[in-house]
C-alpha cells in the first residue's frame, strides 16, 4: 500500500502547474469571460496530455487514467483555467463507451490531440452546455441515444463570469442503443471526479493566496495573520481541503469497481464543502478587496460557487452515496 | 411586558395602502448600476413626497417625527410590500443621525429636506487602502485655509460614490496628532473641483462602490460636523448606529424569510432543506423581538450594538445558501436569488468586519482581557 503520488505523477502536477504559471491565468480567464475563445492554452494542455487521460489506447489516448487525471484537473483548478474540459474529459468517455467504433474514431482521436473541444448536456444531471459557443462538438444525452445539439438562444449568465451556459436543441442522432446509459453514467461519474478535482484546486489556490495576504496585510499595527480569528479560520480551511482530497484520489482507485459512483459523490461532497469554505473564508480575510471584479482571487471564488453546484448539486451527491447498492 | 402593536396600526394601514399603490409591479433594475440608480433616486422622491423616505426624522425636515416602533413597522411594511432597494440609505441612517447629534440648525435645515427628498444622495468616505478595520490609521488629510480646508488622499469602498451627488468622511487635520486624534468630519461635493471618482466593480461586476481621490478639494467651514479636531467622536456616534437596528432592520429579513419559504414550497418543500428554512425563519422573528427589546430600553446598548451586526450578517448569508440550495443545479445563474445572496457576502465585512465585532463583543460586553493590538 502507498497511498501518495509516485515521482511521475507529481512530475505531471508540477508540469502543468509551470505550464499555467507560465501563461498567467487571470488574464486569459477575463479574455475568456469577455468571449474571447483562443485555443492557444487548450493545444498546450493537449501537448502536455491531458486529454488523452480520458480517451482509450486504440483512439490514440492513454487508456483511462483517473489518478493522473484527478492530478491534471487539481492543478487546472488551482489556476481556474475556463473552458469545458471537464465536459470534453467526459465526452471522451461517452463516445468511447458508447459501442460505435465509427463514431469513436471520428472524435477520440481529436480529442486526445485537442483538436476538438466538445461540451455537453444529459439533461437530468448536466442540464446547459457550457461554453458550448467554443465548442466543436455538443452532445446530448437522452435515454439511449447521443445526438448533436445546437446552442439554442443565448447563453445565461453565470455567477462565474467565465461560464456561459447554454440550453440546447438537438440536431442529428449520433448513437443509439443499450449500451448509451451505461456510457452516459460512467462518463458522469467521471465528470463528478473530475469537477471535485477541480474543486479541491481552487480552494487549495484560495488557502494559498489568502495566507499570504494574511501575513503582508497590516491593521493595527500587525500583520492580520497574527490575530487568532483570522488564523483559525484559515486553520479550518486546510484541514477541510486535507480530507477532501485523499477523498478524491480515493475515488479515483476505485475506478472499474462497482463503487465508483458512490465514491464519486463522496468525493463531490467533500471537496464542493471545503473549496466552498475555503472561498468564504478568502473573501472575509481580505475584507473589501476581495469583493471586487478587478482583484484576480475573486474569480476562483466565484467558480467555486458556481461549481458547488454542478455536476450534481451536494444533495444529489450525498443521496448517491448512500444510494448506491454495495 | 407586552407586545401591543395596536397604538401604531392605523400608521401601519397608511402605510401598507399606500405601498400597495405605489411600490412598483416590475422590479426596477439593479440599484448598483447608473440605470437602476436613476430609477431608484425617482423612487425616493415619491417616497419622499410622502413623508415615508425617513419617517422617524421630524416633520420640519421631511419626516413624520415617528416613534422607533412606527419606523420598525413602516420598515416591516416597506420590506413585506417588496418596495426597491434604498438608494439613500447611507445618508439616511449613517449622516443625518450623526447630524442630529453634531450638526448645527443650519446643517440640519439645509443637509436634510433634499436628503429626505432623494435630491441629494450621499456616499460614506471613511475607508481607506490602508484604513479598513483600523480606521484610526487613515492618511487622507485636511488642510486649514482661508475660509475652511482642502481635502487631499484616497477613500476607497465608497457604496454608490459612482452615482451620488456628496460624500461625508473624516479627514486627518493635525498631521502631529496620531491615531484617533486630530480628526475632522467634513462633507464634500462629489462633482467638486480635485475630486476624481473611480468606479470598482463588486464581485459579480456591477459598479457598487468607488474610489475617490481628493486632490486639493475645497470644503467651506459650513460643512464640518461637530468641532474640528473631534472627527473620531463624532464619526463614532455614526457607527453606534450603522451597527444597531438601522442599518439592517428586521423587516428585511422578516420578508427575505417569506420569500424564501415560498421559493421552497414551490420547488416542491425538499424535506432535506426544512431544517434550515425553518431556521432561518425562527432567526428573522427572533431578530424581530430583539429589535422590540432593544427600542424598548432606556439604557444605552453601546457595544451590544455588535450582537445584531453578527447576528442579522450571518443570517442574511445563510438564508441566502439555503435559497441557492433550494435552486439546486440553476444556482449559479443571474437572478434575484443570486444577486442577494451576492450581496450578503458583504454583511460580514461592512460597518465592522465580524471578527472585529467579536472582538468588540468579547471585550466591551463580556469583560474578557483586551487582545494586544494597536489602539482599536
Ligand atoms: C460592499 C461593501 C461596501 C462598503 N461600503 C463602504 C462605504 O460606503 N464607505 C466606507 O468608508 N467603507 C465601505 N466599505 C469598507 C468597509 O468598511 C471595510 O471593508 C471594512 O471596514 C474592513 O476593512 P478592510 O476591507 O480593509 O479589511 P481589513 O481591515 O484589512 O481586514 C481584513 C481581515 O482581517 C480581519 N481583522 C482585521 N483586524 C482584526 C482584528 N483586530 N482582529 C481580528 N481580525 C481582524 C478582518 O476581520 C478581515 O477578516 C464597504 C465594504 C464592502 C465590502
Amino acid at each position: 500500500m502507498k497511498f501518495v503520488l509516485d515521482a511521475e505523477q507529481r512530475l505531471f502536477g508540477e508540469t502543468l502547474h509551470k505550464l499555467l504559471t507560465e501563461t498567467g491565468t487571470p488574464a486569459l480567464i477575463r479574455r475568456w469571460a469577455a468571449g474571447d475563445r483562443d485555443r492557444t492554452l487548450w493545444t498546450a494542455l493537449a501537448e502536455a496530455g491531458v486529454f488523452t487521460l480520458a480517451v482509450p489506447e486504440r483512439h490514440d489516448g492513454a487508456g483511462l487514467l483517473p489518478v493522473e487525471l484527478v492530478v491534471a484537473l487539481h492543478e487546472l483548478g488551482r489556476h481556474a483555467v475556463p473552458g469545458p474540459i471537464v465536459e470534453t474529459l467526459a465526452a471522451a468517455v461517452l463516445l468511447g463507451e458508447a459501442d460505435d467504433e465509427a463514431l469513436g474514431a471520428r472524435w477520440l482521436p481529436r480529442i486526445a490531440a485537442g483538436e476538438a473541444v466538445v461540451s455537453l448536456v444529459a439533461p437530468a444531471v448536466v442540464r446547459r452546455a457550457l461554453d458550448a459557443d467554443a465548442a466543436d462538438l455538443t452532445l446530448l444525452v437522452d435515454g439511449e441515444e447521443v445526438w448533436s445539439a445546437l446552442p439554442e438562444g443565448s447563453a445565461v449568465r453565470s455567477l462565474d463570469p467565465a461560464r456561459r451556459l447554454f440550453p440546447v436543441v438537438a440536431g442529428e442522432r449520433l448513437a443509439a442503443g443499450p449500451a448509451v446509459p451505461r456510457a452516459a453514467a460512467a462518463a458522469y461519474d467521471l465528470g463528478v471526479l473530475a469537477c471535485s478535482a477541480q474543486l479541491v484546486g481552487l480552494g487549495r489556490a484560495l488557502l494559498d493566496t489568502t495566507v499570504v495576504y494574511a501575513r503582508t496585510r497590516r491593521q493595527f499595527g500587525r500583520a492580520i495573520g497574527e490575530f487568532q480569528a483570522v488564523k483559525h479560520h484559515l486553520a479550518n480551511v486546510l484541514t477541510g481541503l486535507e480530507f477532501a482530497r485523499p477523498l478524491v484520489y480515493g475515488a479515483a482507485l476505485s475506478f472499474g469497481s462497482p463503487d465508483f459512483a458512490r465514491d464519486v459523490s463522496a468525493a463531490k461532497v467533500a471537496a464542493s464543502d471545503a473549496a466552498y469554505a475555503a472561498a468564504r473564508v478568502a473573501l472575509q480575510v481580505h475584507g473589501a478587496i476581495g469583493y471586487t471584479d478587478e482583484y484576480d482571487p475573486s474569480l476562483w471564488i466565484r467558480k467555486v460557487r458556481a461549481l458547488h453546484s454542478a455536476w450534481g448539486t451536494p444533495a444529489e451527491h450525498r443521496a448517491r452515496v448512500l444510494a448506491v447498492p454495495r | 411586558m407586552d407586545l401591543d402593536l395596536s397604538p401604531v396600526e392605523p400608521f401601519q394601514a397608511e402605510v401598507r395602502a399606500w405601498l400597495r399603490r405605489n411600490v412598483p409591479a416590475t422590479p426596477l433594475p439593479s440599484l448598483e448600476t447608473e440605470a437602476g440608480f436613476t430609477a431608484h433616486r425617482a423612487w425616493e422622491r415619491a417616497l419622499g413626497a410622502e413623508r415615508l423616505s425617513a419617517v422617524s426624522w421630524p416633520e420640519a425636515y421631511g419626516g413624520r417625527g415617528a416613534s422607533p416602533l412606527e419606523w420598525l413597522v413602516f420598515e416591516e411594511e416597506y420590506y413585506a410590500a417588496g418596495a426597491p432597494g434604498r438608494v439613500s440609505q447611507n445618508g439616511i441612517n449613517l449622516l443625518a443621525p450623526t447630524l442630529f447629534a453634531h450638526g448645527t440648525t443650519e446643517q440640519l435645515e439645509r443637509v436634510l429636506p433634499p436628503m429626505a427628498a432623494g435630491e441629494v444622495i450621499w456616499a460614506q468616505a471613511w475607508s481607506e487602502p490602508g484604513a479598513g478595520s483600523d480606521l484610526a490609521a487613515l492618511r487622507a488629510t485636511a488642510t486649514r485655509v482661508d475660509g475652511g480646508w482642502r481635502l487631499n488622499g484616497q477613500k476607497t469602498w465608497s457604496s454608490r460614490a459612482a452615482f451620488a451627488d456628496r460624500a461625508f468622511g473624516l479627514f486627518r487635520s493635525d498631521p502631529a496628532a496620531e491615531r484617533h486624534r486630530g480628526l475632522t468630519y467634513l462633507m464634500f461635493p462629489l462633482d467638486a473641483e480635485g475630486v476624481t471618482v473611480r468606479p470598482i466593480g463588486r464581485l459579480d461586476g456591477r459598479p457598487a462602490f468607488a474610489e475617490l481621490f481628493l486632490d486639493d478639494v475645497f470644503v467651506p467651514d459650513r460643512d464640518v460636523i461637530g468641532e474640528p479636531g473631534q472627527g473620531w467622536a463624532v464619526a463614532m456616534s455614526t457607527a453606534g448606529n450603522e451597527r444597531g437596528l438601522t442599518l439592517r432592520s428586521p423587516g428585511r429579513f422578516l420578508a427575505a424569510t417569506d420569500r424564501l419559504l415560498a421559493l421552497w414550497r414551490e420547488h416542491g418543500a425538499d424535506p432535506l432543506l426544512r431544517d434550515r428554512v425553518a431556521d432561518a425563519w425562527i432567526k428573522a422573528r427572533a431578530y424581530r423581538l430583539k429589535g422590540f427589546e432593544t427600542i424598548s430600553r432606556t439604557d444605552d446598548i453601546g457595544a451590544e450594538a455588535s450582537v445584531n451586526k453578527v447576528f442579522w450578517s450571518e443570517l442574511d448569508v445563510e438564508l441566502h445558501e439555503t435559497a441557492l440550495d433550494v435552486l439546486g443545479p440553476d444556482a449559479e445563474l443571474e437572478g434575484d436569488w443570486l444577486e442577494g445572496y451576492v450581496f450578503s457576502l458583504a454583511g460580514p465585512i461592512y460597518a465592522g468586519t465580524n471578527e472585529i465585532q467579536r472582538n468588540v463583543i468579547a471585550e466591551r460586553v463580556l469583560g474578557l482581557p483586551r487582545e494586544r493590538r494597536v489602539g482599536g
